[in-house]
């Protein structure tokens, strides 16, 4: 039985054709080749299949496709806008946030949206917003590091634009 | 190897009334609400349910409601809604602060709180909140409705009272004024892990004296159980510090804990008793009122 969906990926729609045992993960990787989120545990510990739905951070690997329909879906592709990295991309990379990089996209989606919430986190608030993330190269210091950077860059970003004003 | 779920015979309910007509009418079902227990459970075959009902669209259930003397939840409330609700933060402190400390942010925003009671795991740690609260559970039926306790609807692990045709509707909490709430988990890490034992509790003190005691724990037993012992030795007893620590030991009588992956039978009694102790200690001190020894 294939149950026809539209949803906004990315900013785009999309229309797509899904069978009811399918998973927004394998939806994602296999048929819109968007291979930034991953397949690790499967059964929702380690966050590195984490997209945002309707702006908020869900496991693709524990939601059905189906249930996507009408609603917004955004993975790490969609974050940088314009060949513009994000300030939280950019710091991973200047942070040497990532190693061997497979849990990177889930960290970066999680961080992003953190920020947006609370653009001064202390590094405690961090690391209790990534409890779902694991990191199994153990690369947290630098990763908390780089939200913190993230964080200080954003601030500057805003506060030079309220100037402008 | 947890890549996909097998297939499965699925069938949506826009509204209550057409999930209602469903569970009367099918023998072997889930239902579907969050999918973080139960998409899990089809991947590791635990669960293999020929037909899914998924009721994650039926907006009716998603309300958390302030009515003076009772709050009312949703069944399909999710976690982070709890977490992030200002009337459960004022009116139902426990169970916001059990909330918080459940898995992740991603399966917060994914898992209901009704899922969580339905699932009937020992461990469900928004039960020991709801049930020293005293909240009542709603089921729903095609031939009506029943409210009962939540301390009646746990019948063994993975075991609720829902019959086959009912559904869980909604919990109501009555508002405790006045009494001081609770809650400790002890996972064996510090964040996102599954409880060895939670305590939750409630204290109300009248004139030095406690006037109504509430403690309920998980993991210690096939289900999450209220300390009746442990309430009965406080009743009417003078605040003191020795008295609660005598009191904290009654909890024994309350509980059957097993040894499994996660602790020992014995760790659990010793960390049961501890632990009520503590979240006695900690209810109180919402209300003003410290308490210190040793």
């Amino acid at each position: 039985m294939k149950i026809p969906i539209h949803f906004i990926l990315n900013g785009e729609e999309v229309s797509v054709e899904v069978e009811p045992n399918e998973l927004l993960l394998n939806l994602l990787r296999e048929k819109l080749g968007l291979t930034g989120p991953k397949y690790v545990c499967g059964i929702g510990e380690c966050g590195a299949c984490t997209v945002l739905l309707d702006g908020e951070p869900v496991l693709s690997c524990l939601t059905l496709a189906v249930d996507v329909d009408g609603h917004e879906v955004t993975t790490i592709e969609g974050l940088a806008k314009d060949n513009e990295l994000t300030a939280v991309q950019k710091a991973f990379i200047e942070e040497a946030a990532v190693q061997c990089g497979y849990c990177t996209p889930g960290f970066i989606i999680m961080i992003d949206k953190l920020l947006k919430e609370n653009p001064n986190p202390t590094e405690e608030e961090i690391r209790e917003y990534i409890r779902g993330n694991l990191c199994r190269c153990t690369g947290y210091v630098n990763i908390v590091k780089a939200a913190l950077k993230a964080a200080e860059e954003l601030r500057k970003n805003t506060s030079l634009i309220k100037i402008k004003k | 190897m947890y890549y996909r779920i097998p297939e499965i015979n699925y069938i949506y309910a826009m509204s209550l009334d057409e999930a209602l007509e469903l569970v009367e009418k099918l023998d072997d079902y889930r239902l579907l609400a969050g999918g973080t227990d139960l998409i899990i459970d089809m991947k590791i075959g635990r669960a293999k349910p020929k037909n899914v009902v998924d009721i994650s669209r039926i907006s009716d259930l998603k309300f958390i409601k302030d009515e003076g003397n009772y709050v009312r939840i949703g069944s399909l409330v999710t976690l982070q809604e709890l977490v992030e609700s200002p009337i459960i933060r004022g009116k139902a402190p426990v169970l916001s602060m059990a909330a918080n400390e459940m898995a992740s942010w991603q399966i917060r925003n994914m898992a209901t709180v009704g899922g969580n009671l339905c699932n009937a795991s020992p461990a469900a740690d928004s039960a020991p909140p709801l049930m020293v609260l005293n909240a009542k559970l709603v089921l729903a039926s095609k031939k009506g409705e029943r409210e009962i306790p939540i301390t009646q609807f746990f019948k063994g692990p993975r075991k609720t009272e829902l019959r086959k045709d009912e559904l869980l509707k909604e919990i109501v909490i009555p508002y405790e004024e006045g009494s001081g709430q609770y809650y400790i988990k002890l996972g064996r890490r510090n964040a996102f892990t599954l409880s060895v034992v939670s305590v939750a509790a409630l204290v109300k003190v009248d004139d030095n004296r406690f006037s109504d005691v509430r403690i309920a724990l998980n993991s210690v037993a096939p289900t999450p159980v209220r300390s009746r012992s442990v309430e009965g030795a406080l009743k009417n007893k003078e605040v003191t510090y020795e008295a609660i620590k005598k009191a904290s030991k009654e909890v024994l009588k309350d509980i059957s804990p097993i040894s499994d992956v996660r602790a020992s039978a014995e760790y659990r009694r010793e960390m049961s008793v501890a632990l009520t102790k503590d979240a006695l200690i900690g209810a109180l001190k919402q209300l003003g009122i410290e308490v210190r020894g040793e």
